[in-house]
């Protein structure tokens, strides 16, 4: 028996403990409530996270090309993109499927499959590699909607509508005061 | 061989994080954890107290002398004055139905973001000062000193508050964790701690009228500048008119939709509907802005930016008034304006003249929201709607939190998205309605630093959308509230790409078939009508 028929096999198994491994990542009080509530609608964070899991390893074991992977991982590292981890950290879920397998397939690691192991093992670390990709895009995007984004848009208009001028007493300064604009993006 | 690094050893650089007692865990103040603070010179504008320079992020607040003072009296006054905040601090018996519901909490799993712990926050400190048990037992009841972490802790955890009233739906006693948030907003006022983003528009407003401090000319010449632009897309000319004495109504709407995109394309169908069925209005350039940004600071504040709605109806001698799509301008309207500002005997329980039904609901406050005007016309056939021309948006409706829980709008603008365009699909029951998940970045926490934390409180209305965009293809977001029009955007980039944020008016204006247009080739945005590209270039 090859090592993705053994993966196969006892898929559920390790994705749970992959997702348990995961979520210890999250301070116990958060982790209690991502793990506890199964309705997508009411908790997202676990049920993104549950999925997402789920759908890395079946993109593993089908052995999907990079651009494919990037999509299956999006969610995931999106999520973890704005939770206050440090990059390392909001990464290195994808490492803990290593530890998962290994541990899982303990009895089952003859010669044959370990070599195998290695490769697949190497496959993940290409994956994690893949994350921090889309980490950085995820951050890049965030640092756009602060600086500029929807703002040029506005600020067309205004520029149209010659609005820009300095009002006397109050300074031109009044002008980007705009709670409304750009869902808030100030541009200091 | 070298030695391979084990994925165990690997994990060790993500150590799981230590288990401390949520109440001993300080809020953190690192750069892009909290709101600016306001400058001393916005508070001083309008007179607030102990107005000083200062940031979160210091370890001294500068807090005044007798600050615990302060705090104490303010707190004092404010259960005499209000029997609901007494209420509330006393009857919530920590049954929980509240906690997972609040879509910070939700996004951030963080426990101080439940509303029952948020409230317990001010709780604790009414136990300590004002209940005997409290007094004696201290921390066993549930009381705790009041101490400049706790100062911190508010400033931390009710601006992580948007005032949404989710978790009031579920709580058994109608605790209403929103009104608790708004008081403790006021007691840190006292002390001169408020945030830029809401003291700047406010203190703007106090001054021209409007949030972002535009002058009446300018405000003239944006709306002329739609007029323009209405004529182009239509070939119909309208010339709407400013502070006109003796029109019959006068119409008010947030600044934002005159001065932000997608808002901007709302006041375009706003001004078209009014042409095509002769409505008898006018705009005023003193009460241009419908938002109230008071309402997050005090609410003597709050009634201080409202008068100006009736008294410039009063100066207009209008019969009543029309109000545009905002979310906390109608929570200040339908809870507070008739008692506050009121009554305004000067104004007439408002008419449609088009289809002469009587607002009842609007008698008192004598303001009638847009999206009702709207559904009552099309219920009484009084527009010409064309919905194939939405035909290229398949729509959803986010419920702003406000007019939905604050005022039970939740039907009129399904009615008139379901008239004016052709696929209209609802996110999933538990997410809509007086369910609704708030935008995330309510009550004045639509400020850019703190993006990261808008995108996690946002998550759960994001994650309804993905649910209808994977399921039906929606594309377009609709809603009737100025902030959402702003905030949803880059919430819809980050978590659901591929889907645009419009209101409720765009899309009647989209379909409105008016008396001697041309033939339509582009939408409110000026973009290609599907079938018609290329066209419009030429
Ligand atoms: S009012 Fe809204 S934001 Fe505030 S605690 Fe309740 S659910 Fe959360
Ligand atoms: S639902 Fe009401 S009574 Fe129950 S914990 Fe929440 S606020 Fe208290």
């Amino acid at each position: 028996m090859g090592l993705i028929t053994l993966i196969e096999e006892k898929r559920s198994k390790i994705v749970k403990e992959w997702f348990k491994l995961t979520i210890k990542t999250y301070p116990k009080e958060k982790s209690d409530f991502f793990k506890k509530k199964k309705d997508s609608m009411a908790n997202p964070v676990g049920n993104t996270l549950s999925k997402s899991l789920e759908d890395i390893l079946k993109g593993l074991t089908d052995d999907v090309e990079n651009n494919e992977m990037a999509k299956i991982l999006d969610p995931s590292v999106r999520l973890r993109a704005v939770q206050e981890f440090a990059p390392s950290s909001a990464v290195s879920y994808i490492f803990f499927l290593k530890n998962v397998i290994r541990d899982i397939l303990k009895k089952d690691l003859t010669k044959e499959i370990e070599k195998e192991l290695l490769i697949f093992e190497s496959k993940i670390d290409r994956v994690s590699l893949i994350a921090f990709d889309i980490y950085m895009g995820c951050r890049e995007q965030i640092f756009t909607y602060k600086a500029n984004h929807v703002k040029e848009r506005t600020l067309k208009l205004l520029e149209k509508a010659d609005l820009l001028c300095e009002v006397p007493e109050v300074g031109a300064e009044i002008i980007p005061h705009n709670v409304y604009l750009n869902g808030g993006f100030d541009d200091k | 061989m070298v030695d391979v690094v084990k994925p165990e050893e690997m994990i060790k650089i993500d150590p799981t994080p230590p288990s401390t007692n949520w109440m001993d865990v300080p809020p953190d103040f690192s750069p892009g954890k909290f709101p600016y603070p306001s400058q001393a010179k916005s508070l001083e504008a309008v007179g607030f107290p102990n107005a000083r320079e200062w940031s979160p992020a210091d370890e001294d607040w500068k807090l005044p002398e007798n600050w615990q003072q302060i705090i104490h009296e303010g707190f004092k006054e404010r259960l005499d004055k209000y029997r609901s905040l007494k209420v509330f601090m006393d009857s919530c018996v920590r049954c929980g139905a509240c906690a997972d519901k609040c879509h910070f909490f939700i996004g951030t799993g963080d426990p101080k973001n439940m509303p029952v712990l948020r409230a317990e926050l001010l709780r604790s400190i009414y136990r300590n000062d004002f209940t005997t048990i409290g007094k004696m037992l201290g921390k066993f009841a549930g009381a705790r000193k009041l101490t400049p972490a706790v100062i911190k802790e508010w400033f931390s955890y009710f601006y992580q508050c948007t005032e949404c009233r989710r978790c009031s739906v579920f709580c058994p006693y109608g605790i209403d964790t929103a009104e608790i948030t708004m008081m403790a907003r006021e007691l840190l006022h006292l002390l001169g701690l408020s945030i830029h983003w809401i003291m700047d528009p406010v203190s703007n407003c106090n001054r021209t009228g409007n949030h972002l401090g535009i002058q009446p000319q300018n405000f003239k010449e944006i709306i002329e500048f739609f007029c323009e632009d209405i004529e182009e897309i239509t070939g119909v000319t309208l010339n709407p008119s400013f502070n006109r004495k003796g029109a019959e109504v006068l119409f008010i709407t947030p600044s934002g939709d005159a001065f932000a995109d997608p808002g901007t394309y709302s006041f375009m169908g706003y001004l078209m509907l009014f042409e095509h069925i002769g409505l008898d209005y006018t705009l005023s350039t003193y009460a241009s802005e419908g938002g109230n940004f008071g309402l997050f600071t005090s609410s003597e504040m709050m009634k201080r930016l409202n008068a100006k709605m009736y008294r410039e109806a009063e100066r207009l001698g209008v019969k009543w008034i029309l109000g545009g799509e905002c979310g906390h301008m109608w929570r200040v309207i339908n809870q507070y304006m008739g008692t506050m500002n009121g009554p305004a005997n000067f104004l007439e329980a408002p008419v449609s003249p088009i289809t002469g039904t009587k607002f009842e609901n609007a008698r008192d406050t004598k303001m009638v929201h847009i999206a009702e005007f709207t559904a009552d016309l099309i219920k009484n056939n009084k527009l010409n709607l064309d919905p194939s021309r939405n035909d290229h948006l398949k729509v959803t409706y986010h419920d702003s939190c406000n007019p939905a829980r604050g005022m039970g709008m939740l039907d009129e603008p399904r009615f008139v998205l379901e008239n004016v365009c052709n696929n209209f699909h609802d996110m999933p029951e538990s997410t809509i309605r007086e369910n609704t998940f708030c935008c995330g970045s309510g009550s004045g926490l639509n400020t850019e630093e703190i993006m990261d934390l808008r995108l996690r409180g946002g998550l759960p209305r994001a994650n309804a959308v993905k649910y209808v965009h994977e399921k039906h293809g929606v594309n377009m977001l609709s809603c009737v509230c100025a902030i959402d029009r702003a905030v949803l955007p880059p919430l819809m980039d980050y978590w659901v790409p591929g889907v645009d944020v419009c209101g409720l008016h765009e899309l009647v204006g989209n379909a409105l078939v008016m008396e001697g247009e041309i033939e339509r080739e582009m939408d409110l945005r000026m973009e290609d009508l599907p079938g018609k590209e290329g066209d419009s270039d030429e």
